[in-house]
């Protein structure tokens, strides 16, 4: 398929007409995801760290210009004197974190998941995991929750940072989650690179009853015709879409893998090896390089032969937008992820 | 003749120190066949100054938290750290037969997981002033009253990262870190000066807030002073010294030869310019 193709963009020269009836709008670059009438929690990064800091003398916060919109404002309230304001300057805030973990310190460091992936990508192998430091490097819209296109729009930063030795990759689900495994990194050897969903940022897990843990794939729900192996955000949308395929008497198991590197190989075969269900990946990400293709490597690696479809996003550029329509337009919806099973079955 | 003076209570002359660290480095080169030999030439006196005047470390314990920290951004000066780390007895010399071998803990690029001493991983050049910048901002956390060393090359200073740090540190009113700056005019393509580095040097580091010197990197007596003065500057900045070096310094036949980023070296020429230097050992 053709990048162009994925777009439903026209021509730069051919003028627009202003839309009748509702107007849907780019979504402001603060809105971590909507958040479809569930109950949010604020700022879960933020406050958790601030918690996990009140017994952790090592702990600093560290942030290129993007405190506000990484949540990190909570943390730079309550401790102002451990929070280092780097200003608009990736290459020095990587540097400095791996100086003040050679000090001892655990810091946290924050940006968009674009500038830590593409700019600071040499610093982060290099000053931080090539010596195997704790720096935990935690980073804004990830995959697909801005409207705002590629310059903000991390959809491969999983694929560049799993090829990094010593690094830990998490892509939480929500608020739940995020409180969870902020507080699991801070006591994690090694660097962490965590995807981060802020603001008010919706609750869905609270319901299960689940507990993060560090590196474990884990069953939110059991099924017997479809089983979703789903990271970050995509557990949200398979969860729904597995409560709407239910009503069309289709069962659907959701295996929600928040850890992406080490990814948890022995529950993902050990899932996929029950045998007679369709494996479905979801991620928020694009289909080159992420979730999909590691569980798929993994599955092969095993002599795991099953029926294997992936939901992601497209290996392209994507449009600027609203982003309910993005993730519609890129199937990564409800609705889409709903379709797309039932076309597979 | 040089008259600089040693720390430490040793009565051993900087000239001689000099010497030893070349004397090292040579032995080294000729082990491998190959080395950056004319950097380690050029920059020994800086490192003499820096090991045996400006630096508070034991030898016998390199992570000694009160220790001053010696960054090396520019991994392939590896082999002149080694021969200054030798001379200062942090590594032993009869590992230095072991350079650039398989299992060495002298490997050609410096690394800090591999080198008691070597406080960071160098190589991708443009990392070690922000490095820098971390660890003092560390020490000052700490109430520690080290100072950080970054010594860097001319060439890394093309990479935007390290103007970065440099601003960042000026920022943060880091008196605690040092920059040293061996300027030999050389990378890797020609010479550094038709790349990027525009004069004047001292004048740009000043214009951005740095304490700056700029001195003949082969005048012991002048380092020396620079790194006093660098040391008891009372003004909440950073401080940069820029050491204008010459490459293959002390071996007049290699001084001679087209310089390059890498001065080739044929066999038998080690031999001879170990025997130029024994013949001129200091006091």
């Amino acid at each position: 398929m053709k990048p162009q193709e994925l777009s439903r963009r026209q021509s730069k020269y051919t003028a627009r007409s202003v839309p009748q009836g509702e107007r849907v709008a780019t979504s402001a670059m603060i809105a971590s995801l909507d958040a479809e009438g569930r109950d949010t929690i604020a700022a879960p990064f933020g406050h958790a760290l601030v918690d996990i800091a009140k017994t952790r003398e090592d702990i600093v916060g560290l942030t290129a210009d993007l405190s506000k919109y990484t949540d990190l404002h909570v943390f730079a309230k309550a401790y102002p004197d451990r929070f280092y304001q780097m200003g608009m300057a990736e290459a020095v805030m990587i540097s400095a974190a791996a100086g003040l973990a050679r000090e001892g310190f655990t810091p946290f460091a924050t940006t968009y998941a674009v500038f830590a992936s593409r700019r600071a990508y040499d610093f982060i192998i290099m000053a931080i995991a090539e010596e195997n430091l704790p720096v935990k490097i935690v980073c804004a819209l990830p995959g697909l929750t801005t409207g705002y296109g590629p310059s903000h729009q991390a959809t491969e930063d999983l694929a560049i940072m799993r090829g990094m030795p010593n690094l830990t990759i998490i892509d939480p689900c929500d608020a739940v989650e995020i409180d969870q495994a902020t507080r699991a990194i801070a006591d994690t050897p090694g660097p962490v690179y965590m995807r981060l969903l802020r603001g008010q940022v919706p609750n869905v897990l609270g319901e299960y009853g689940y507990r993060f843990q560090p590196g474990r794939a884990q069953m939110i729900r059991d099924g017997r015709d479809v089983l979703f192996v789903s990271s970050g955000l995509m557990t949200m949308r398979t969860l729904d879409a597995a409560k709407a395929l239910q009503k069309d008497g289709v069962d659907c198991a959701v295996l929600h893998v928040p850890t992406i590197k080490p990814l948890d190989a022995d529950t993902i075969i050990a899932e996929a090896s029950k045998g007679g269900r369709l494996v479905v990946t979801a991620e928020n990400h694009s289909v080159t390089g992420g979730l999909g293709e590691a569980v798929a490597a993994t599955l092969m690696r095993a002599g795991v032969q099953v029926p294997f479809r992936q939901i992601g996003l497209p290996d392209a550029f994507l449009d600027a937008g609203a982003l309910p329509t993005l993730h519609d337009q890129y199937g990564i919806s409800v609705s889409a992820v709903k379709a797309a099973v039932k076309s597979w079955l | 003749m040089t008259t600089g003076t040693a720390k430490h209570g040793s009565n051993v002359s900087l000239a001689r120190r000099a010497w030893a660290i070349r004397r090292n480095a040579l032995r080294m080169g000729e082990v491998q066949g190959q080395g950056y030999i004319g950097q380690a030439l050029g920059v020994a006196d800086v490192l003499a100054v820096s090991y045996f005047h400006a630096l508070t470390y034991r030898a016998d314990d390199p992570e000694w938290e009160g220790r001053d920290r010696f960054l090396l951004s520019i991994g392939h000066y590896a082999i002149a750290l080694y021969a200054a780390m030798i001379e200062a007895g942090i590594l032993p010399e009869d590992e230095l037969e072991t350079y650039g071998m398989d299992d060495s803990r002298m490997p050609m690029s410096g690394m800090a997981a591999y080198t008691p001493g070597m406080e960071i991983t160098g190589g991708s050049l443009g990392h070690g002033l922000g490095i820098a910048v971390g660890m003092a901002l560390g020490l000052k956390r700490k109430k520690n009253p080290a100072f950080v060393y970054n010594m860097l090359s001319d060439g890394e200073l093309g990479e935007g990262s390290t103007w970065e740090a440099v601003m960042s540190a000026v920022q943060w009113k880091l008196d605690n870190l040092i920059a040293i700056v061996d300027f030999n005019n050389q990378q890797a393509d020609g010479p550094t000066r038709a790349a990027l580095a525009q004069v004047p040097e001292a004048a740009k580091w000043q214009a951005f807030g740095w304490h700056a010197q700029e001195v003949d990197g082969n005048d012991l007596d002048a380092v020396v002073a620079a790194f006093d003065a660098a040391r008891s500057h009372d003004g909440a900045q950073p401080r940069v010294i820029i050491c204008n070096t010459t490459m293959c310094k002390g071996i007049p036949f290699l001084e001679r030869r087209e310089i390059t980023h890498f001065v080739r070296v044929e066999p038998e020429e080690w031999a001879k310019a170990l025997e130029i230097l024994d013949g001129e050992m200091p006091q």
